[in-house]
């Protein structure tokens, strides 16, 4: 028994697992901070609302979930080879646009439209993520700066090309029109739900992804390049070729994420298939980078923390009955990323947590386990990650 | 001539906040901290000084004063949110490019929430005339007077100013030493007694003040004094890391970056007021999206010749070799 808790604990699997869960945790309670900052009376009310408003609507979490799961996947699919793709949000918002335009401009057979707009959207993504790659591999160039970058061009060119194309936008309602019925993902039959066949594509491509990450040359290569680039060109992979591959399967699958955003129609009547350009950057590339840290950029990972963080962002869009603001969900997403980004640490100090205490428990009453721990022994480590959590909020307030 | 007046003074309020920020980020990477999380530090001290100028308007304080003031809450805030980095970095080895990230979402959402909350609007709003139409005797000077001392913002001068000290600081002094040292081969400047960890925090700390004095520069020269969660600092940040690169970490070069970058996002802004480019008849999305395809060709041709810190971005661990 004793000798199966120390496995579990000790694998990999189980630190990313707890980690996740602490970031999520202080990411809870900082959500919970701010509300108490901004309107004490109702933040008990709101908290309640923050962790179980989803359960109300769960036809929806999937339905929100598709996009930012792809989105996850192209920024935790880049993660594997060490590279972080930043560039997700125009990406995404290039597949969305080129899925836009082949179901607004191209006439084919109604069965295989929606189809071909998602294939049109993987197209555009490939585009844009080979840009990044390209310009790693081959000129040395940072791949954050060069997604960073091409997120603002990306982003200025869909808006003009739309505004520009008058088959496509309705200048007095100041959005395009709505995408016609044949463009549409074919829905799951769910009633009340949005859910349609893009979720279960989703789910299709994570389990390819992580059966290339697991089992394929290719996938190992990646890896590989991502524990150590130079042991791996030292043992002769193709670097470059493989920055360059990375990044435009990245790519795809955040145009994909995109195309299914554009092309699913949601149960409340003209909110969705159509676009308005104002000129600002697809948030749910950067909620990706959320959903693939917390799902430590596992494929199967991501599936699951795509449908918690949609579901937080469905309960969060509930908590305006009590004064508060949806924004409070960006809030909470912003510190998961923020403790993610060192949570590897603390996950580690778990597993010495539950040793720390069978010590104790073995030698009992005795204080003689003290040494035992190593000097930033894991009870200092939690507590001193607080600070920056209530520093954060009570600098918003 | 008159257009070569406006575009002098329409580039330097544009020019002084990307420098500013740039130069912050210069001291972070030279100390070994890749500081993305600038558009943030940006936007909060922005939005600090902004709400202190909210709370002064109607005062009987002079418009240049409490310009002052605001900038030095500005520098505070800016310092206080870059602790979050310094920590994460820092202390606890995180991943610095995601940390940066993290605190760039975290402000925009804080803003929105607590300005919709309490001002039921996206930002905060001031009517401070911050705007100096003439400086007195200097504006009268011929040429020079009309190009740098008419229709501007003391924000320009004061600039020039803390771009100067940080010159002086970066090389001059045994800090700005120690601190160059450390982004190149920390273990080196361990060897001889440096406190890496703490030079590190002053490098973050600096470009978190200048990072906040440039948002706030920004609010003040480009948004007229306002503040908005939605747009933010436009990507003001990013661009400013991007001057830093094009001018290689170093402050001259930076200067000059700054003043090119602020020259190209000004001609998109005003394309309809400059009668010759305005005839060119060119989509106006085209100067909006020039800034940053710019960078990215600088860059092709740069980077591969790179003088970047050789330690940025690498958490400091005295036991590696």
């Amino acid at each position: 028994m004793q000798l199966d808790i120390k496995k579990i604990t000790k694998s990999n699997g189980f630190s990313a697992f707890t980690s996740a869960l602490l970031a999520i945790g202080l990411g809870l309670v900082c959500g919970f901070l701010v509300m108490l900052g901004a309107s004490p009376e109702n933040s008990l009310y709101g908290f309640q609302t923050l962790l179980f408003g989803g359960m109300t609507r769960l036809g929806d979490v999937v339905y929100y979930a598709t996009p930012i799961i792809m989105t996850g996947l192209a920024v935790g699919f880049a993660f594997k080879m060490g590279l972080f793709n930043i560039g997700a949000s125009g990406q995404y918002t290039m597949g969305m646009f080129f899925a836009m335009y082949v179901g607004f401009m191209f006439k084919p057979p109604e069965s295989i439209h929606w189809l071909l707009c998602m294939l049109a959207g993987l197209v555009g993504g490939i585009l844009w993520g080979f840009i990044p790659g390209f310009f790693k591999a081959l000129l040395n160039v940072n791949e954050v700066i060069t997604s960073i970058m091409f997120n603002y061009i990306g982003m200025y060119l869909v808006d003009m090309l739309i505004t520009k194309n008058s088959t496509m936008y309705i200048s007095i309602k100041a959005r395009t029109a709505y995408l016609p019925a044949s463009a549409q993902m074919p829905s799951l039959g769910i009633r009340n739900s949005g859910a349609n066949i893009s979720f279960i594509i989703a789910l299709l491509i994570a389990v390819i992804l992580f059966i290339v990450l697991e089992m394929t040359i290719f996938g190992y290569e990646l890896k590989a390049t991502g524990y150590n680039k130079h042991a791996s060109i030292y043992a002769g992979m193709n670097g470059k070729r493989n920055i360059i591959l990375t990044m435009m399967i990245a790519g795809g699958l955040a145009g994909l994420g995109g195309a299914f955003y554009i092309l699913s129609p949601s149960t409340i009547p003209g909110a969705s298939m159509t676009y308005e350009p104002i000129n600002v950057i697809a948030s749910n590339g950067f909620t990706g980078i959320a959903v693939a840290l917390l799902g430590s950029s596992n494929p199967l990972g991501i599936i699951f923390s795509g449908l918690f963080i949609s579901y937080i962002q469905r309960s969060g869009s509930l908590v305006e009955l009590y004064g508060y603001k949806p924004e409070i969900i960006d809030i909470v997403i912003a510190v998961i990323i923020y403790f993610s980004a060192f949570a590897r640490l603390m996950g580690m100090a778990i597993p010495r947590l539950f040793k720390g205490k069978k010590s104790r428990h073995s030698e009992s009453h005795d204080d003689a386990s003290e040494p035992d721990n190593p000097p930033e022994g894991p009870g200092e480590e939690i507590p001193a990650s607080d600070n920056p959590a209530v520093e954060a909020s009570g600098e918003g307030a | 001539m008159d257009t070569l007046y406006f575009l002098v003074q329409n580039t330097l309020p544009v020019a002084i906040p990307l420098l500013l920020v740039a130069l912050g980020g210069m001291f972070s990477e030279r100390s070994g901290v890749i500081n993305i999380a600038l558009e943030g530090i940006m936007l909060f001290g922005a939005y600090f000084g902004c709400l202190f100028v909210y709370s002064l308007q109607g005062s009987a304080l002079s418009a240049q004063l409490i310009l002052v003031l605001a900038m030095l809450v500005a520098a505070i805030s800016g310092f206080l949110y870059s602790l979050l980095l310094s920590f994460a970095a820092i202390n606890m080895k995180s991943d610095q490019t995601i940390t940066g990230t993290a605190l760039n979402m975290l402000i925009p959402a804080v803003i929105l929430l607590f300005s919709k909350m309490k001002f039921n609007s996206d930002g905060v709003t001031t009517n401070v005339p911050f705007y100096v139409r003439k400086i007195p005797v200097l504006g009268d000077i011929p040429v020079i007077g009309q190009l740098f001392f008419q229709n501007t913002y003391i924000t320009i001068y004061i600039g020039f100013v803390l771009f100067l000290i940080s010159t002086i600081v970066l090389y001059k002094t045994r800090f700005g030493l120690r601190l160059r040292a450390c982004g190149e081969h920390p273990h080196a400047a361990d060897s001889v007694g440096v406190n890496v960890k703490k030079m590190r925090y002053a490098g973050v700390s600096i470009s978190g003040i200048l990072g906040g004095i440039g948002g706030f520069f920004y609010a003040v020269g480009v948004m007229d004094g306002n503040t908005n969660g939605h747009t933010g600092v436009a990507g003001f940040g990013f661009l400013a890391l991007a001057v830093m690169i094009f001018g290689q970490w170093k402050p001259g070069r930076i200067f000059l970056a700054a003043l090119f970058f602020a020259f190209l996002r000004m001609l998109s802004r005003s394309i309809a007021l400059i009668p010759f480019l305005y005839n060119l008849g060119i989509d106006n999305t085209f100067y909006k999206i020039l800034p940053y395809l710019v960078t990215m060709i600088v860059l092709a041709f740069t980077s591969k010749h790179s003088r970047a810190p050789k330690a940025e971005g690498i958490p400091f661990d005295p036991g590696a070799r």
